[in-house]
């Protein structure tokens, strides 16, 4: 069973400001995290791993300083990492981003067959949830997004059945394997790590690809591969503050008692 | 008047909303969809097409004319019972291919979200993810897809330039539903559809519905929210409950009181948790962090009451209150219920 991870690095969502003069975002004080989802997709092919046997890959694009999140996949359990990373790549929207990791799984691949791919729902900065389905046309093979739980696998059969969080229900599906999943938080809990996983993270060097690596059309990636482009970034309209009700508290309630039965 | 177009791009005409409906219930977002997709063809002068595909879902057709849909695509088939990424797919890039439309809309719900991905890859062309406000460039006859990005921390506008179509999805509850018109009719256009399960890798087995209370805060007009100021789990339930009967509303929460195990993960209202849009939303003892904020904006009447005078909500709400829930909500659940008939009315 080999399974690839896709992992992606993030600001920390909670710190990245719009500077209100230039409109701009401010990156520059918000730590670098690994995306939430993508803890939680490794941490599932980890005990896939654990109970089938085989190996996790996980597989990153993003600039030098994004080993770090695949070295935090090794202190998760992952055996092997991968970074794509190129000035070519820079710029991609999500159409050529799967492009580009499809031509890194399709190269990982070639070296060991890979039978399941696990991205994670969305990742907290682009917010899209497009890049596992663009993996997954790319490849030619099934998606199921926003899984909740894997209810069995059956590697002889070469079939793998999940639960597929819906509104207020879920859904119950079969895949023929390989296929990929996009997984949401509630599929595991996140357990500590070891620490010979997390020694062996301390000098673990990942694996570097760069565009001419892959063999790939660089016409599909980064701007000029990307059909989309972000036209205006600003700060989200901000309701003009409040009116501030004022007395004692009988007289607020009153108050307020008032302004609601007018707007119903 | 929107400009026309030259070379390639120019055959793509028309505005298309893709109709989600599961057991033959239409998805609200995609009569939402209706509304807006019709503004945006008006601008543009071009017909507005739903996209229907399902299994003995023809009865619904006449429905989305009198939403606004000049055109019905309509593709049934047994095997189109239930929503595969693999089947709707292959149906819907085969229309798109065939009639080329030059903008298509989707709810960005799960299954919105999971076709339009795979559909925009195979089109290979341009797709904005969760919009919050859609219009036209008429000079240079673009859509500008708006949506919210980091967290809710900034908006974008997303275009797309040399492609087509021009794909989003679009969050529910953001676009309103244009009234009805009984009676309006329009062009059906029925298509072939061939498909065997034999050839399929994906099976859809079942679906199961979430056992206990339905809580649906997306659909709710009045909501009544408790965060991390509410104390622990007695008062969270006393107060919140209580006010929400009181007025006749629903229940919410921030993250910190589910993450306190004060109320269930599916009442979490914001970034994490669901999106919602009531007339009236009351925030008792929430500061108003922005993954909060995120999934309020579109209520109409915020209401906030917190003992902290420089707690964020209060920049955001309609009406504020500082005090002490525990003396606020009690006294104003009393005269809610003094003024029941008036409220419920
Ligand atoms: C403000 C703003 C708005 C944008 N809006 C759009 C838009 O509407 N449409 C669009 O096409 N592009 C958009 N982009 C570009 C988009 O954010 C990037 O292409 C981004 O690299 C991938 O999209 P995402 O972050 O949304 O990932 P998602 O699709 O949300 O990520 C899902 C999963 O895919 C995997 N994954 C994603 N990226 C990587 C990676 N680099 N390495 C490894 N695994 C990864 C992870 O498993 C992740 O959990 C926008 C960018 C900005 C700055
Ligand atoms: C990636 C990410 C996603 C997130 N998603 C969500 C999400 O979907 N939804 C969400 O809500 N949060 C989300 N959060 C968490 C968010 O950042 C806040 O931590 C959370 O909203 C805080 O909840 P709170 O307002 O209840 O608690 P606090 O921030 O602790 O606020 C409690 C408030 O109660 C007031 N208070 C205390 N006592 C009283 C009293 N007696 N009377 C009146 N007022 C009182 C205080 O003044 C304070 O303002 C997310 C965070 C991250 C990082």
């Amino acid at each position: 069973m080999h399974i690839i991870v896709c992992v992606k690095q993030v600001p920390d969502t909670t710190e990245v400001k719009i500077d209100p003069v230039t409109n701009t975002l401010d990156r520059s004080s918000a730590p670098a995290i690994i995306n939430p989802y993508d803890s939680h997709a490794v941490e599932e092919a980890v005990r896939i791993k654990e109970e089938h046997g085989g190996k996790v890959t996980v597989i990153s694009m993003g600039p030098p300083n994004a080993v770090d999140v695949i070295k935090r996949c090794i202190t998760l359990g992952a055996d092997d990492g991968y970074l794509l990373s190129d000035r070519a790549f820079a710029g991609s929207d999500t159409l050529a981003t799967s492009y580009i990791l499809s031509q890194g799984i399709a190269y990982i691949s070639r070296q060991e067959p890979v039978d399941l791919i696990i991205c994670g729902k969305q990742a907290i900065d682009g917010d899209t949830a497009q890049v596992g389905p663009g993996i997954a046309r790319r490849l030619g093979i099934p998606q199921l997004t926003y899984v909740n739980h894997i209810a069995g696998l059956d590697l002889a059969n070469k079939e793998i059945k999940v639960h597929r969080k819906l509104d207020e229900a879920y859904e119950v599906v079969v895949a023929k394997l390989p296929c990929l999943l996009t997984v949401e938080k509630e599929i595991n809990e996140l357990r500590y790590s070891t620490l010979p996983n997390m020694l062996r993270a301390v000098r673990y060097q990942p694996k570097v690809l760069t565009a001419a690596d892959l063999q790939a059309d660089i016409s599909m990636m980064g701007l000029k591969g990307s059909p989309t482009s972000v036209s205006k970034i600003f700060a989200p309209s901000q309701r003009s503050g409040g009116e501030i009700l004022k007395g004692q508290d009988q007289q607020l309630v009153s108050q307020l008692v008032e302004k609601l039965v007018q707007c119903i | 008047k929107a400009v026309q177009l030259k070379g390639e791009l120019a055959a793509y005409q028309g505005v298309w909303v893709f109709i989600e409906q599961r057991e033959g219930i239409v998805a609200p977002v995609s009569l939402e969809l209706l509304g807006a997709g019709r503004q945006l063809a008006d601008k543009l002068g071009v017909e507005l097409c739903g996209v229907l595909l399902g299994d003995q879902v023809s009865g619904l057709v006449n429905m989305l004319y009198e939403y606004g849909a000049d055109k019905v695509y309509l593709a049934e088939h047994p095997l189109l019972h239930f929503y595969r990424t693999e089947t709707y797919m292959k149906i819907f890039v085969e229309l798109v291919q065939q009639y080329k439309p030059e903008i298509i809309l989707m709810g960005a719900t799960t299954t919105g979200r999971d076709l339009a991905g795979a559909v925009a890859t195979d089109l290979a062309t341009g797709l904005t993810a969760d919009c919050t406000g859609l219009d036209i460039d008429l000079e240079q006859r673009l859509l500008l897809a708006t949506r919210p990005a980091f967290g809710g921390n900034i908006m974008a506008t997303i275009l797309c330039k040399k492609h087509r179509p021009q794909m989003a999805t679009v969050r529910p509850k953001v676009m309103k539903m244009a009234a009805p018109v009984p009676g309006r009719r329009g062009e059906l256009i029925i298509s072939e559809v061939n498909l065997q399960e034999e050839k399929l890798l994906t099976k859809v087995l079942e679906i199961v519905k979430e056992q206990g209370e339905q809580v649906n805060l997306q659909e709710a007009e009045i909501i009544v929210a408790g965060g991390r100021g509410l104390g622990d789990r007695e008062n969270f339930r006393k107060l919140c409950f209580g006010l929400a009967e009181a007025i006749g509303g629903k229940v919410g929460a921030s993250r910190a009181a589910v993450e306190a195990g004060w109320i269930e993960q599916k009442y979490q209202v914001g970034q994490t948790g669901v999106t919602v849009a009531p007339k009236i939303y009351f925030a008792l003892g929430i500061s108003g962090a922005i993954q909060h904020l995120v999934g309020i904006r579109g209520s109409d009447i915020i209401i906030a009451i917190n003992s902290d005078p420089e707690a964020p909500i209060f920049k955001e709400c309609t009406y504020g209150i500082v005090g002490d829930v525990f003396t606020i909500v009690p006294l104003l659940i009393e005269q809610l219920k003094e003024k029941g008939g008036i409220l419920c009315a």
